[in-house]
């Protein structure tokens, strides 16, 4: 049973101006931690932009990461609208986000694709009418 | 290197009550409150000056030059900060501020304005360059490079690699001199900068700028503007000096000058050191390549806010619109077409990470494990009365043994309650401290 250090979240998801909040008190808690720097950046860049996609599509959630020597694990549950097509949702550009949302610079289609891009593994569990469960992971 | 990094906040014991004031400001944590006073770890610190324009009992100052630091050399150069002229109500014309200073015993005056100006010229070409990391962020507020050296290792090389005017200002201000003067040596000039802002005193100090620090001696705005506003009335008579810098220049002096001068629309610019860290944070998480270039001040207004400076920073900034009006928009123009290699900075900015618990990670997750239980049973009012600025930070210090959990006063009020320790009796103790009755017995007693 390798040892971790856990950190819970509740993303607030009626509050663009602190979208993201969660992402830059995990980069400090893993600072502190001593991981090296292009760990940090991925989860913070993951992190950020699951936040993100709580805010933009399901009201908020909660975060949760569990660090370990081996790995580091994000897990982002909202109970929000869930995702109909999970696999045109992962499609670069592809994005549901409203006009109002793009105005602010947010639902470019690049949420999930980032996500990917930066982890090691990702999994999407989504219940439509339910909720979502985004898993990722970044080796150390 | 780092544990002989010289401040420019310092402290005077005597005036500090050890309220919370700076506690609770200081954006990266860097202060406690320790045996009734606030200490300052150096590590942290980032010179900002939000401390020294907190304090209720001017404890807190800036460490710089005095001006009788002008004895020192045989000849000395004045390298006025553009802020310095929107401290003066009434002004309308640069040119009582630049005969006033040679009236107050400078040989010369070389406006740091004029160097901005040839720094913003550099900069448009050297963000024409293709090898470039998009958006690229300001080196002119030593707060914020000092703050991305230490959080964001990935923005390092999206800071501007071309020196700040005030060190191109020096270096020029120092070759005018020696060609004027050939019998002088470099340790007969005084290139004296007039700063409204202490982070350039460390800066200075610190020999950020390298062999290319051309800086002598950091004087503050303050102490200038109440020499010069004698000295500028003495000299009313005689004839006027005139600016050689123009609108881009003095521009610089507050937020969005020095980012308008790109003269294209891709910019941002933020004032305000919380706020500048909201900017960083999103753009080290985020893509933020359709801006070419970032303008961070750590102080509200931009430099005109500067903790040594004397007017309002909005105030001054009106005045220094108003001033520059009339002026041509950039008169000093880059002599060559490159960027020539002395503008640059010798040393880039490398990352130095603060705040490791520990450098074995078993024993800083074990650490931090410890101190996410014991922020849990805090109270979380983040009252400071502890000496940390927040319940979490103080469960850190507990964790490093540096506090110790009986200092948390709602945790021990809550103890003496459940113990049964007679409330009643602390309460009527209390009472009798700061009652009004007492204060009434008191002066009755005087009275008599």
């Amino acid at each position: 049973m390798p040892e971790t250090v856990k950190f819970h979240f509740e993303v607030d998801g009626s509050d663009f101006s602190s979208a993201g909040a969660a992402s830059v008190k995990v980069k400090k808690k893993l600072r502190q931690l001593a991981y090296p720097p292009e760990v940090i950046r991925k989860v913070s860049i993951a992190m950020y932009e699951g936040e993100i996609n709580m805010v933009i599509h399901a009201n908020g959630g909660t975060a949760d990461v569990e660090a370990s020597d081996e790995e580091i694990v994000i897990v982002l549950r909202d109970k929000g609208p869930g995702i109909p097509d999970v696999e045109l949702a992962m499609q670069a550009g592809y994005s549901t986000a409203k006009d109002n949302i793009r105005n602010l610079g947010f639902g470019a289609g690049m949420g999930f694709p980032n996500m990917k891009k930066y982890t090691d593994y990702m999994r999407i569990d989504t219940v439509v009418g339910e909720g979502t469960t985004v898993t990722m992971k970044v080796k150390i | 290197m780092m544990a002989d990094y010289k401040h420019s906040v310092s402290l005077d014991i005597e005036k500090c009550k050890g309220c919370t004031a700076c506690l609770k400001r200081c954006p990266t944590e860097a202060i406690r409150i320790r045996d009734g006073h606030a200490v300052i770890n150096s590590r942290r610190c980032i010179d900002c000056g939000e401390c020294i324009k907190v304090c209720p009992y001017k404890a807190k100052k800036a460490t710089h030059d005095a001006l009788s630091v002008l004895k020192d050399y045989k000849y000395t150069v004045a390298l006025p900060a553009p802020s310095l002229y929107g401290q003066f109500d009434n002004l309308d014309n640069i040119g009582y501020i630049i005969r006033g200073l040679k009236g107050l015993g400078f040989d010369d005056v070389f406006e740091v304005a004029c160097a901005a100006e040839l720094v913003s010229a550099y900069t448009r070409k050297y963000l024409t360059r293709e090898d470039v990391k998009k958006p690229v962020i300001s080196s002119a507020c030593p707060a914020i490079t000092r703050i991305i050296s230490m959080n964001y290792p990935y923005l390092c090389e999206n800071i501007m690699p071309i020196l700040p005017p005030v060190d191109i200002a020096a270096a020029l201000a120092r070759s005018k001199a020696k060609t004027e003067h050939p019998e002088l040596s470099d340790e007969d000039i005084g290139i004296i900068f007039i700063s409204p802002c202490p982070a350039k005193v460390s800066y200075v100090k610190n020999d950020f700028a390298g062999e290319r620090n051309y800086v002598s001696a950091v004087v503050s705005v303050r102490d200038v503007y109440f020499a010069l506003l004698d000295e500028m009335k003495k000299t009313e008579d005689e004839p006027l000096e005139s600016t050689e810098s123009g609108m881009v220049g003095i521009g610089w002096a507050s937020t969005g000058g020095e980012a308008s001068a790109i003269l294209n629309e891709k910019y941002l610019a933020a004032d305000g050191i919380e706020n500048c860290i909201r900017v960083l944070e999103q753009i080290d998480n985020s893509d933020f390549t359709h801006l070419d270039f970032v303008e961070l001040n750590a102080c509200s207004g931009g430099c005109v806010g500067g903790a040594m400076s004397v007017a309002n920073p909005y105030v001054a900034r009106a005045r220094l619109k108003s001033l520059k009006r009339y002026l041509p928009v950039s008169p000093n123009r880059p002599a060559s077409e490159w960027i020539p290699d002395e503008y640059f900075s010798e040393k880039e900015v490398e990352y130095n990470p603060y705040g490791l618990l520990s450098s074995d990670r078993k024993t800083a997750m074990r650490m931090m494990s410890d101190i996410e239980e014991i922020a849990k049973k805090l109270p979380g009012l983040d009252c400071g009365s502890c000496g940390a600025p927040n319940c979490t930070a103080f469960a850190e210090d507990i964790v490093k043994n540096e506090s110790s959990a009986d200092e948390c006063t709602v945790i021990l009020k809550r103890i003496l309650k459940e113990k049964g320790i007679d409330h009643d009796l602390l309460y009527s103790d209390f009472c009798n401290l700061v009652s009004r009755e007492t204060l009434k017995k008191e002066n009755g007693d005087e009275d008599k």
